[in-house]
């Protein structure tokens, strides 16, 4: 016969068990394994932004809402363009209306509230454009925070968003150095920059690459010795953005400045 | 088309295309509701671990309160999810290097240890009404359910010997003894959440726990003396009105002794509490500006400029300076307390607004504001839930549940079952 000692004492063991969550437990997978020994992956993939050829025409922002379907008249972007002018007593402009999804249509600097501010040409001391989009972290605070793991990194490097998973806390929205993440208008979820992981794994380019009429983006595998872009990233003078948070970012820039945030 | 975040959020100068409010009021309620859970739980400790015995009588108000609070806790978070049907996956599913992930623990912890110590505390009332109900012969509708329940609460055990009520008060004493750091986890965590992003800059300080931890048993505390304050004169009324003693055996002129006393009482531990949160905020703001680290710039034109009223108007002045100086006057009598605790109450929800909002409101380029403007009247369940209406729900349900459990554990007019 059972006491109401042992089935109290059962009771606890069971509602303990039950309790444990099995990730708990760390089932090793075979790729973790593998992992473990070293990272074996034979690509990882990388993004060069060469801001000495970018026009800011805005295609790279089109292109990418249109293959990705982000609305386009949605106020969030994948990619977007940053000008940044300079003038000639210090002060510091930068702007990207509507993420420069139609390029840079005037001189005047978009001040936000309805306000612009017009810039004479003879007090400019240098201008250009900074292409963003996600960095794609070697360590991304994104995926360190998501609470039910649905956002995660590919063994090649891309970190993506499982549309079914995410609960919409916005907390990896909050992590992100970069704001490159967003809540998608329409499936309601976290959404960002995936290098086009559709297309490059297949031997595409991502969209926006393909639209840059001047060659500022490429994409390439950064453990390739003969890639284009690692051979960039190792033999000329690159710099990445917000290094001093220790995410280590894998989209490097040719040609920014310190203005550049 | 609005994304979300777009209806109340104006952004000014530089600012990058998917930067919003995002966390708006229902997360600046959750760091405020759970505080309010561990600063009631706190408050009951006092007395049941430290046996501080003037805080008897406002003990196992507290406790029940926090019971109450519990639920709500959660509400906001659930609320602000923009997919709320697969919140249950942080449970199920966590991934435990996200801050957000040991919330079901830590939670679901807190809530079997409050409602195991209500259980001991209030054994020998549930087991006495049980057999009261079950000896009664005619059973109304509602008695027959009340003894359905109350035979459900007693799991069992009928017990009530002397003996077995002194194994209850050691109970007691452990649970509230293990709950007052789960209680301090619990909300310390909050603060964590906040504190370990590091992308911001307004937010990332390891003070950010602690802080937490003190305004939070400042408001649990605030929170319980004006409920009670509001429950005694309640019952002042009706013992007056009805001329004769009501429930507990006491005249309106025994009601204000107990009440004067116990409030003066905890107002000293609220004013202990008070001066810990107030020197550890101007710690982390002196430090921030004595180090002026790279985003001191942005940090203070927020701090001293946008948010100058919100955090030293508001916050420290109507919200901690007035009601410091209203507790410290000699004579404290209970009109003085209330207008005091509703103060303070300000005090920590400001502060907890200047924390998330005050974070959102510069953009990651620190060269461009953003400003939130809490939708009022709600156009759509977006503004609904995240608007003054969603935080109103919020206020008012833990009332609601306190209604509600206070007619199965009474919190006035029982004997101690030990």
């Amino acid at each position: 016969m059972i006491t109401r000692r042992d089935f109290i004492l059962n009771a606890a063991k069971g509602i303990a068990g039950l309790a444990l969550p099995l990730t708990a437990l760390e089932i090793l997978s075979p790729d973790q394994l593998l992992a473990a020994r070293g990272d074996s992956s034979k690509v990882r993939w990388a993004f060069l932004v060469d801001t000495f050829k970018c026009v800011g025409c805005g295609f790279c922002v089109k292109a990418c809402k249109l293959e990705n379907g982000v609305p386009l008249d949605a106020n969030v972007t994948r990619t977007w363009v940053e000008r940044y002018v300079l003038a000639k007593d210090g002060r510091v402009f930068a702007d990207t209306p509507k993420g420069a999804l139609y390029g840079f249509t005037t001189g005047k600097i978009d001040l936000g509230l309805g306000k612009f501010q017009d810039i004479k040409k003879e007090d400019i001391e240098k201008a250009f454009f900074v292409p963003k989009l996600c960095n794609h972290c070697e360590n991304p605070p994104c995926v360190q925070v998501c609470p039910v793991g649905a956002t995660y990194q590919t063994p090649d490097g891309v970190v993506l968003v499982d549309r079914t998973w995410c609960i919409g806390c916005g907390y990896c929205i909050m992590a992100c150095p970069y704001g490159v993440r967003f809540f998608h208008p329409v499936y309601k979820v976290a959404d960002k920059c995936t290098f086009c992981y559709h297309r490059i794994t297949k031997g595409l380019k991502t969209a926006c690459v393909q639209a840059c009429p001047f060659g500022a983006r490429m994409i390439g595998n950064i453990r390739d010795p003969n890639d284009p872009v690692s051979r960039i990233i190792r033999t000329e003078r690159v710099g990445v953005l917000k290094d001093e948070y220790g995410t280590r970012p894998q989209v490097y820039y040719r040609g920014i400045t310190r203005e550049v945030i | 088309m609005y994304v979300h975040g777009e209806e109340w959020t104006i952004k000014e100068l530089f600012v990058t295309p998917n930067e919003y409010i995002y966390w708006s009021i229902q997360i600046v309620m959750y760091p405020f509701m759970t505080g309010l859970v561990a600063g009631a739980f706190v408050l009951s400790s006092l007395y049941h671990v430290f046996g501080i015995k003037q805080l008897k009588e406002i003990a196992r108000f507290a406790l029940v309160f926090s019971l109450a609070l519990l639920p709500v806790a959660m509400m906001p978070l659930q609320l602000h999810l923009q997919q709320p049907q697969r919140g249950i996956e942080v449970f199920l599913t966590p991934h435990f290097t996200s801050a957000i992930a040991a919330f079901g623990i830590v939670f679901s912890t807190y809530g079997a240890i409050v409602a195991s110590e209500i259980w001991f505390v209030y054994r020998k009332y549930i087991v006495e009404t049980a057999l009261a109900l079950e000896n009664k012969r005619e059973k109304s509708f509602e008695e027959k359910i009340r003894s359905v329940l109350y035979n459900i609460l007693t799991l069992g055990s009928y017990d009530i010997s002397e003996k077995a009520l002194h194994q209850d008060e050691r109970a007691v004493k452990i649970l509230a003894g293990i709950g007052i750091p789960v209680a301090c986890f619990l909300h310390g965590y909050a603060g964590f959440i906040f504190g370990s992003v590091k992308a911001n800059a307004l937010w990332m300080t390891p003070l950010m726990p602690v802080i937490f931890i003190m305004s939070a048993v400042v408001s649990g505390i605030a929170l319980c003396m004006l409920t009670y304050i509001v429950v005694m004169e309640i019952r002042k009324i009706l013992a007056a009105r009805r001329k004769t003693t009501y429930g507990t055996y006491q005249s309106t002129e025994e009601i204000k002794g107990i009440e004067i006393n116990v409030i003066r009482m905890t107002a000293k531990y609220l004013l202990f509490f008070l001066i810990f949160a107030i020197s550890l905020e101007l710690l982390d703001l002196i430090f921030r500006g004595y180090t002026a680290v790279k985003t001191w710039d942005i940090l203070r034109s927020i701090i001293y400029g946008k948010d100058f009223l919100d955090i030293f108007v508001f916050q420290y002045g109507i919200g901690n300076l007035v009601p410091f100086i209203l507790f410290l006057m000699p004579g404290l009598t209970i009109r003085r307390t209330a207008v005091g605790v509703l103060l303070v109450l300000f005090g920590v929800f400001m502060m907890r607004w200047n924390v998330v909002i005050g974070g959102q409101s510069f953009s990651l380029t620190f060269a461009g504001f953003m400003h939130y403007h809490l939708p009022i009247i709600p156009t759509n369940f977006e503004t609904f839930k995240e608007g003054l209406m969603g935080a109103i729900v919020v206020i008012i349900t833990p009332f609601v549940l306190f209604w509600i459990l206070n007619k199965i554990f009474p919190v006035f007019g029982i004997e101690e079952s030990h």
